[in-house]
């Protein structure tokens, strides 16, 4: 709510998202060839990035505004802290990942045609593996010292399954395959997705003791 | 009891290497590299052994608040990561004269690698927080999280294709070992489990001295 007012994240994510589309394109160099290839996984890395940049504030708020032990002395369940502070992440990446696609759309030349729903399942459930798994470790750096170092250190390893399977899927989708051809990519994330939600539900509170 | 446990596998370490390199016979087309077999495989075994016991400790811990389990996780999630370097280096010592590289990124070399940098993570977050309550929560979810997500790194990485042999171990059908060599593995097996369960639980009296220096 208080990013909607303020859109300090959002903007500087969207321009964020800009910069890291240049340097993709200098740091590969002119050839398309070449850069095809790869832009599934330059597009997975965007995501990735942004989404990193994204979950690590994204309990910022309450630490600058010294709300964090409103956080801990809420009453009821924790877990609907977590799920609310997943919606907000979630809604925020996905802003941000739009974006990104319309650019490598425009800049990359990518013909997205039939393969746009196939890519929206695959990027939505990518996301949402991100996001659920981020939520919970940005709250446990949240109060660590070096957080802004330890927070992808925690995060990219455990990442590794969704961002092989997000960007399998890709590939194979912008090749205008079926989505029955990835289907064993798509398992794969549903599982990733179930098994991070429901640790960051039973463990959120545990995270919120103090 | 760890004194016992230490005799146990030094007992066993000796047999392990009598096995290895007195018993088994020269493998006929790789010669005596073969032999760091004994080793490469066993350390990866107690390995995912002790991240299993992590697991189990991470959840009692949080169920029950033992400190003694706290220490468990601990100690089983070191020693993991310490058997699964040992793993990681024996095998690129092994690849190099097999395969003619160091490291390839091939299917378990590339999972082991992931589950490898998600525990030096989990180590590099236990030394991060000061206040040790605290930090024996996160540890302990993070040790659930990423021990849950070995399964997941496991499926992803082996939908590319692998170079690594086959296990000739736990797989239908009988076994392709002759059976000295078989023998001489299974005695290293059980060598270094007793090793690492005997590193597990001094480590975790260690943790328990530093925690009573401490406080």
């Amino acid at each position: 709510m208080i990013e909607r007012r303020s859109k300090e994240t959002l903007n500087a994510l969207l321009f964020f998202s800009l910069a890291l589309l240049l340097v993709f394109q200098f740091a590969l160099g002119p050839d398309r060839e070449r850069l095809a290839s790869v832009l599934p996984g330059l597009l997975w890395l965007g995501f990735i990035l942004s989404g990193v940049l994204g979950l690590g504030r994204a309990f910022l708020v309450e630490r600058e505004n010294d709300c964090w032990e409103a956080l801990l002395l809420a009453p009821g369940d924790k877990s609907a802290i977590y799920l609310g502070k997943l919606v907000s992440s979630l809604a925020l990446m996905a802003l941000v990942e739009a974006l990104m696609l319309g650019l490598f759309v425009v800049f990359f030349n990518v013909e997205l045609g039939p393969a746009l729903p196939g890519l929206a399942l695959v990027i939505g459930l990518g996301t949402v593996g991100i996001a659920a798994v981020g939520t919970l470790f940005a709250a446990m750096t949240a109060q660590v010292r070096a957080r802004e170092l330890l927070f992808p250190v925690l995060l990219l390893p455990v990442l590794v399954p969704v961002l092989l399977g997000t960007v399998k899927a890709t590939e194979a989708l912008l090749l205008q395959e079926p989505l029955a051809a990835v289907a064993h990519w798509l398992k794969l994330l549903v599982a990733a997705d179930v098994v991070y939600l429901a640790v960051g539900l039973l463990t959120f509170d545990v995270i919120l003791e103090g | 009891m760890t004194t016992v446990l230490g005799w146990l596998a030094g007992v066993g370490v000796v047999a392990g290497l009598v096995m290895g390199f007195g018993v088994a016979p020269r493998e006929v087309t790789q010669g005596n590299v073969q032999r760091i077999m004994y080793v490469h495989v066993p350390a990866v075994w107690v390995a995912y052994l002790a991240f299993a016991v992590g697991l189990t400790a991470s959840i009692a811990y949080l169920a029950r608040r033992r400190p003694g389990t706290d220490r468990l996780a601990h100690a089983a999630c070191e020693v993991g990561t310490v058997f699964l370097g040992i793993n990681i280096a024996t095998g690129a010592i092994w690849g190099k004269p097999t395969w003619g590289t160091w490291w390839t990124w091939d299917a378990r070399l590339t999972s082991v690698a992931v589950v490898f940098v998600m525990f030096l993570a989990y180590l590099l977050l236990r030394g991060a927080i000061e206040d040790h309550e605290r930090g024996a929560r996160y540890a302990a979810v993070l040790g659930i999280v990423a021990a849950l997500n070995i399964p997941l790194v496991h499926f992803s990485v082996y939908w590319w294709r692998t170079l690594h042999q086959p296990p000739s171990l736990l797989k239908p059908g009988a076994s392709t070992m002759p059976p000295v060599i078989l023998t001489a593995l299974l005695v290293n097996f059980a060598a270094l489990t007793l090793l690492g369960a005997y590193f597990v639980a001094r480590r975790a009296r260690v943790l328990a001295a530093e925690e009573e220096a401490l406080a």
